[in-house]
């Protein structure tokens, strides 16, 4: 399994570390529900075929990726880095 | 016996090897099995279950029948196949899964209970009496089951692993994949040619088709020579691609020394990992054999490998060969035989047209129903228009048709096409991404046709990579059409073998059917049918077909079971070549650890570092001696211990307040210049993460510590909330765990030791606790912390970590002039149990700040990560088991960690289970066995008695539930 | 209906094994039962299993998409365990047990249960702490635990690597009631007791919908047709994410792939079933002589049902660590099953907000050992409308209160890390 990092280029799956869908992206705000928050930390829509989620360079430069993938055929769409993008959207 | 004249063997080269004990001779270029052919020898190994006389089947690593034993000691290796184990000079082979010898062998009495021991039937028995079948029944089936067998001793064979890159990969090296390889080659593409044999050419080797005018081999080899010339091109005999993973990634397997004597310096295999932009998969296809009675006696082979023998390795498998097919390549075969001057005894052929033979008699529309000879094939019965005839005979080549090699196309779980016309499986194209197939794998069974897909499938290639293809001409070459009329089974009585290592017959898959085991998955299962050393290659499609006739289906409808990695056998030892020994995960040494070993400290491992967990003296024959004494010593004059093993994060940049504000559950924006605060971190969920100490250096800089074990996990998760949650913060974060060595320098003697030493003034005016700055020591830079774990006045002191075996030494010699010294693992625990400080030994994962006490590190006045979720009501409370510290009643007695608390009268069962100790100590300073747990509403329970009860080690111990700090209370020690 | 014993197969084996007769019916749907299962593997059919035979419950039918025993009781390293800690775990577990040491009795099939011993191999002091309390929780549950120390370990196991391993062995927890059972035997033995009670085994019928009307379950929509039923249980480990969706529900599960391997034929080396934790590998050897293990997840979610390299090369580095002596053993096949991981490691066998509508999922990688209480505690639930005691604590709003998680790994919420 190879993912091309935007920084370091494509590399083994080795050097990676993968936490989990991308929704970890957007943390509910403190006075939000105990259900969206559930949601949050817990549930997950868990899609066959194309997700996002959140991967970590961690044997390169530390950056945290989110990676576009189908999670049957293992294809990957696309790669971009976390902090590129802004606060508050997806 | 040998041909003359025939063969690509180097008969200048003899060579002498043992079978069972009596020398075989053949010659360099020889594999086991032709030597062993050559020798007149049929009888090689036994069967799986009914332990039958089996002779080689076949020619390549699918073979089915001739799994032999080869080498002594711990390097002997079993299950390995005569047809690919090369010979050399001194090597040492046995027969397998016999006892006590091949020639006679006791369980071959379970083929005369065979009609017991059919599909399935241990599941419908060995069930009464209950007892019996771990005492009785499973033992022998154990014994009895199983192949070879393994030394039980590590030998001394080394392995290795290696990545490899390449624009084109080509596996197999047959006419397509030479072609492709030719072509890729010639057009600068970087290319691997990965070949399973010890030979390049394929088929080419083992057949008589020429290539523009010339024998197929020379061909072959020219091509080597060309492609061996070129710097873009690596060729790589002897090695198998066994897998198919994502993203053009493939492991291959390189029998890199199993030809030498094992005397011979080089790895016995290596594992590689080949990452390919694009591939080629030439892998050639395999015979079928046909399932008629007996079809499983030693001189019965398919005709592809009778073939091979005769023209790649000069050897005639018997001195009159009967022919049975349905398809015109075992043609092939008899001409070959037969122009070698061995005798064909007859051509059976299925079919009512096949071809005519001039040298031999073709009886068409016929089939053999039957065969003779235990230990060798003596005779066939053939079943005629004219009725039954026998037919004395010493070897029998058989035909089936061939199966394509699809295997690899098949590992990223695609499914192989029917194709009708030529009754095989085929690839799907685009079931392997990248991946694109040629010749006989493909289901194109012509020489001619075969070098035309390599080429185009060269050209595909180097089409995806942009690369121009170079003029590369198509060779002239046979192209014959491949005829063929499916036969899969002969009808009649007796047992038919598909699955020959197994023993699966038809009549298994036919008795499966009728028990409704009609998914081609249940059938596998069921009778264990394509599930033995070669994985089916042998024998699948035709136990489909049997299925398929059984149920009434076709056999694109019945399905296939699926092909998975690797594609050949692969050892342990090679897929995990660096694992043995230390080569696991890294070992992690602090600068202070030849010190320490060199003061006969133990040391003991913690998060892949290795820390001392006492210095003995002399006179000091327990690890509690010592304990007992450096505790003391910490507590009444000074101690010295090397803390570097906590994570060390560097925190910058002007958001660094806020943002650990966000990380910790407690406040850290307000922490001075100067000043050092104590933390609590939450994962998302509530839980406690970690803790530690949070120093600011500056208003823009901060040095936090971790526990040891958690530094990796504490850091990744600080990028997460840096870079996911909040990149607009202004924050630089790197982990200087490594890159400083710091030590603590704890006990009433402390001040004194360090102000001289560093001749500063740390008089608690000018430097009081939890304060934090720079220092310079031996005219290096370097930080000192004012923070305790002991309780004690103490200290941390940090230099970059090159100088920290120089300033351990210096410390402890200061320290001795006190009467103090180094401390370990072991006081290090005892005085921050004595003090109730938490490890991940109470935060272990599952607990809150709650729960240790600490609800109040949770700051009201911000949000921080895990805030919100500590806040569910299940997650504090008095039905929660919070921490507390626990004496035993009796002095003399432990508390061991790992017991679980009860009220003292109650019966233990798991309802009244409160509990759990977490650590244990005796505590000089108490003169008494202490400890730390959690037990329900601890915090309401002190001075309750309590039971420890420990069951696995037989002790239970009363004890009385205390604060967690036990000493010092009020914490004045440290602040002096 | 045909009993099967030793006697049995010497009157079929005479006449030529012609005589043997299906091990399940093959039924098409009727428009409607009492209720309907979900998932046709091992705990949807000891499910319908025990509806029957507990419960008296005859017209229900269990919906298979495929082949019956096709997830992952079809694909696992068969062992069977009780040593888990926590309350909650620890009574259910216990519990299985118990049923799996009568179920080839019960089941008249021989699911070659082997009681073989599980060693969970320690190397440092706070391992030794850490397995005391866990085999104190087990002992106390009323199993069976010990630890042992290395010199009774290594007359016990003489091929390991004691000395020069990266993580020297010190000892054991050795829980001698674990083992391993012929995984696909416990699916057919359930599917033929099922049936032989009754029970509708309807495979390659694919649930596409889940039909609700005003709150309750009415039935669910398949690839043959609407089957009605008042109550219906999704029980599809590896797709329960899936399913429940067409339910309108979002599970704290995120699917991810395990890979096993299994070696060549040997003759008996490996006794015991073996955990190394800290390579994250496990081994026993099955009766036919192939050595099974495995290792950690994959790590990425999936569905493939197949692995990769870096998995593969850590679990064989793990077992060269462990036991160089294995090293010629040779992989004959690697697969990978794909596994409901939940927030806290632990299982859900619970009603949904639809009534008639029940859960049992989350199985993580420890299913197989589960699947006799689960079909018990699952037939309960929907029998009774009551939690089977022993399975009391499975509940799905756990995650939302916090009461109650059962994090055996101790490492929080993250699915990927149980």
């Amino acid at each position: 399994m190879r993912i091309r990092c935007p920084l370091c280029g494509e590399r083994d799956r080795r050097e990676y570390y993968y936490q989990g869908d991308a929704l970890a992206l957007n943390r509910p705000d403190a006075d939000t529900s105990d259900h969206e928050w559930d949601d949050y930390v817990h549930n997950r829509i868990n899609p066959v075929g194309q997700t996002r989620d959140l991967w970590q360079h961690s044997g390169g430069c530390g950056a945290w990726l989110i990676v576009s993938r189908d999670t049957v055929s293992h294809e990957v769409f696309s790669v971009e880095l976390a902090k590129a993008r802004q606060e508050g959207t997806q | 016996m040998r041909l003359a004249g025939k063969g690509l063997i180097d008969r200048n080269s003899p060579i002498r090897f043992s079978f069972d004990g009596s020398e075989i001779a053949g010659y360099r270029g020889d594999s086991v099995a032709s030597a062993f052919l050559a020798s007149g020898r049929k009888l090689i190994a036994r069967s799986f279950k009914y332990h039958r006389p089996r002779g080689v089947m076949g020619v390549g690593s699918e073979e089915a029948n001739a799994l032999i034993t080869v080498g002594s000691g711990g390097e002997t290796d079993p299950n390995v196949r005569a047809t690919m184990q090369e010979i050399y000079d001194g090597l040492e082979v046995r027969s397998q899964n016999r006892w006590p010898s091949l020639g006679f062998d006791i369980l071959a009495a379970n083929d005369l209970a065979a009609s017991f021991l059919t599909a399935g039937f241990y599941y419908k028995t060995f069930m009464w009496p209950r007892a019996f079948w771990e005492k009785l029944y499973e033992p022998v089936i154990r014994r009895s089951a199983g192949l070879g067998k393994l030394s039980g001793e590590a030998g001394q064979d080394r392995y290795e692993s290696a990545f490899a890159f390449c624009d084109v990969l080509v596996i197999g090296s047959g006419p397509a994949g030479l072609m492709a390889a030719l072509a890729a080659g010639r057009s600068g593409a970087t290319v691997i040619l990965a070949e399973e044999d010890n030979m390049f050419g394929g088929r080419l080797n083992g057949d008589t088709t020429s290539i523009d005018g010339k024998p197929g081999h020379i061909w072959a080899r020219e091509v080597c020579d060309a492609l061996a010339g070129m710097e873009n091109v690596r060729l790589m005999p002897r090695t198998a691609v066994v897998g198919a993973y994502d993203h053009g990634t493939y492991g291959a397997l390189e029998r890199v020394g199993h030809h030498l004597s094992p005397t011979s310096n080089v790895p016995l295999e290596c594992f590689w990992r080949i990452v390919a932009k694009r591939t080629v998969l030439a892998a050639g296809a395999i015979e079928r054999p046909i399932a008629f009675r007996d079809n499983d006696r030693p001189g019965i082979m398919t005709a592809g490998a009778v073939r091979t023998y005769v023209n790649r390795y000069g050897v005639a498998p018997g001195q009159s060969v009967t022919i049975f097919c349905n398809n015109d390549s075992a043609y092939d075969t008899a001409r070959d035989l037969t122009d070698a001057g061995v005798s064909v005894s007859a051509i059976v052929d299925s079919r009512a047209d096949g071809p005519d033979f001039a040298d031999a008699e073709v009886i068409r529309g016929a089939v053999v129903m039957g065969t003779q000879g235990r230990k060798a094939l003596r005779s066939a019965t053939i079943k005629t228009s004219a009725g039954p005839r026998q037919i004395a005979t010493d070897s029998l080549a058989m035909s089936g048709g061939w199966n394509p090699t699809v295997h690899l196309t098949c590992h990223l779980n695609g499914r192989p096409t029917w194709n009708a016309e030529k009754q095989c499986f085929v690839p799907t194209a685009g079931a392997v991404p990248g991946l694109v197939a040629a010749g006989a794998c493909n289901g194109e069974m012509t020489t001619l046709g075969a070098l035309r897909e390599g080429l185009a499938a060269a050209h595909v290639c180097l089409d995806a990579l942009g690369l121009i293809p170079a003029p590369v001409s198509l060779p002239q070459a046979d192209h014959a059409a491949y005829r063929q009329s499916p036969l899969w089974t002969v009808p009649g009585k007796g047992r038919a073998w598909l699955d020959f290592q197994n023993d699966v017959t038809v009549k298994d898959v036919q008795q499966a059917a009728r028990e409704n085991f009609v998914s081609v998955e249940h059938m596998k299962r069921y009778t264990t049918q394509g599930m033995a050393p070669d994985q089916g290659k042998n024998s699948n499609v035709a136990a489909l077909a049997v299925l398929a006739d059984a149920t009434g289906r076709g056999i694109p409808e019945t399905g296939t079971t699926t092909f998975r990695p690797p594609f050949v056998p692969v050892s342990i030892a090679a897929m995990g070549a660096g694992g043995r020994g230390k080569g696991l995960l890294p070992q992690r040494f602090t600068t202070s650890h030849d010190v320490s070993v060199a003061a006969d400290a133990p040391m003991d491992e913690s998060g892949l570092w290795y820390r001392p967990a006492y210095f003995p003296i002399a006179g000091e024959t327990t690890w509690r001696q010592s304990c007992d004494r450096e505790v003391t010593m910490v507590r009444e004059v000074v101690g010295v211990c090397d803390v570097s093993t906590l994570g060390k994060i560097d925190v910058q940049g002007k958001d660094a307040g806020p943002f650990l504000d966000l990380v910790y559950s407690n406040m850290m924006s307000t922490v001075k210049a100067g000043r050092v605060r104590y933390g609590l971190m939450l994962r998302e969920d509530g839980h406690v993460m970690d803790d530690g100490t949070v120093a600011r250096l500056a208003d823009d800089h901060f040095v936090i510590t971790t526990t040891t074990a958690a530094a990796g996990q504490v850091m990744r998760h600080l990028e997460f909330v840096l870079q996911c949650l909040h990149p607009q913060m202004d924050v630089s974060l790197i982990s200087t765990t490594e890159q400083w060595a710091q030590f603590s320098v704890a006990g009433p003697k402390s001040r004194t030791l360090l102000a001289e030493l560093l001749g500063l003034d740390l008089s608690n005016e000018v430097f009081p606790f939890m304060s934090c700055r720079d220092l310079e020591v031996g005219g290096v830079t370097g930080r000192l912390f004012r923070i305790s774990f002991s309780g004690e006045l103490a200290y941390e002191i940090a230099v970059p970590a090159r100088y920290g075996e120089s300033l351990f030494t210096r410390l402890l010699e200061a320290a001795r002039t006190y009467g103090g010294g180094p401390y370990g693992m072991e006081a290090l625990n005892v005085l921050r149990i004595e003090k109730g400080f938490i490890t991940h030994s109470e935060i272990d994962g599952r607990v809150t700040a709650a729960d240790c006490g600490m609800a109040g590190l949770i700051s009201k006045k911000k949000d921080c990560i895990g805030k919100r979720m500590s806040a569910r009501p299940g997650l504090s409370g008095a039905h929660r088991m919070q921490m507390v510290g626990l004496r035993s009643v009796e002095a003399t007695q432990t508390i061991n960690a790992g017991s679980h608390i009860f009220a003292p009268s109650a019966e233990i069962t798991p309802a009244n289970d409160i509990g759990y100790v977490t650590s244990n100590c005796f505590s000089p300073a108490l003169a008494a066995h202490i400890a730390l747990g959690f037990v329900v509403n601890g915090t309401e329970r002190l001075g309750e008695t309590v039971l420890c009860h420990d069951p696995i080690r037989g002790v239970s111990t009363r004890c009385t539930i205390a604060h967690p700090v036990q000493f010092d209370p009020t914490g004045d020690r440290g602040r002096v | 209906m045909m009993k099967f014993s030793a006697f049995r197969i010497l009157k079929e084996g005479l006449p030529g094994n012609k005589g043997w007769t299906p091990h399940w019916r093959n039924p098409d749907p009727k428009p409607a039962y009492d209720a309907i299962i979900i998932g046709g593997g091992g705990h949807g059919l000891s499910t319908a299993y025990y509806l029957a035979k507990n419960h008296g419950f005859t017209n229900i039918a269990v919906l298979e998409k495929g082949w019956l025993g096709g997830g992952n009781i079809g694909r696992n390293t068969t062992i069977v365990r009780a040593n888990y800690f926590l309350p909650g775990n620890s009574e259910f577990y216990s519990h299985s047990l118990k049923l799996w040491e009568n179920l080839e009795q019960e089941l008249n099939y021989n699911a070659m249960l082997s009681q073989r011993g599980i060693l969970s191999l320690l190397h440092s002091d706070g391992q030794f702490y850490t397995a005391a309390r866990r085999g104190n929780s087990m002992l106390i549950q009323g199993d069976d635990a010990r630890l042992i120390h290395r010199d009774e370990l290594r007359e016990m196991v003489p091929y390991l690597d004691y000395e020069q391993s990266r993580f020297p062995i010190k000892g054991a927890l050795f829980h001698p009631r674990g083992g391993t059972a012929r995984h696909d035997a416990v699916a057919w033995g359930y599917a033929r007791g099922a049936d032989q009670r009754g029970v509708d085994l309807i495979q390659n019928c694919e649930v596409t919908g889940i039909d609700i009307e005003n709150g309750k379950v009415t039935g669910v929509q398949t690839t043959r047709g609407t089957i009605k039923a008042p109550k219906v249980a999704i029980v599809v480990a590896g797709r329960s994410s899936q399913v429940a969706a067409m339910a309108g529900m979002r599970l704290p599960i995120e699917t991810h792939v395990l890979q096993a391997f299994v070696t060549e034929g040997l003759k008996p080396i490996v006794d015991h079933v073996i955990s190394f934790g800290m390579g994250h590998f496990y081994i026993s050897q099955s009766d036919k002589g192939g050595l099974v293990f495995g290792g950690d997840l994959d790590f990425y979610a999936s569905y493939a049902q197949r692995g990769n390299l870096p998995t593969v090369e850590e679990v064989m580095r793990a077992g060269m660590t462990l036991m160089p002596a294995l090293g010629k053993a040779k992989v004959l096949r690697s697969w990978g099953g794909v596994m409901d991981m939940s927030a806290d490691g632990s299982p859900v066998i619970d009603k949904t907000q639809t009534k008639g509508l029940f859960l049992n999922c989350g199985w993580c990688y420890g299913g197989f050992k589960a699947v006799p209480a689960s079909g018990v505690a699952t037939a309960h639930l929907m029998a009774t409308g009551r939690h089977h005691q022993m399975a009391d604590m499975y509940r799905l709003d756990r995650f939302q209160t916090g009461y109650r998680l059962m994090d055996e790994e101790a490492s929080g919420s993250q699915h990927n890390l149980h």
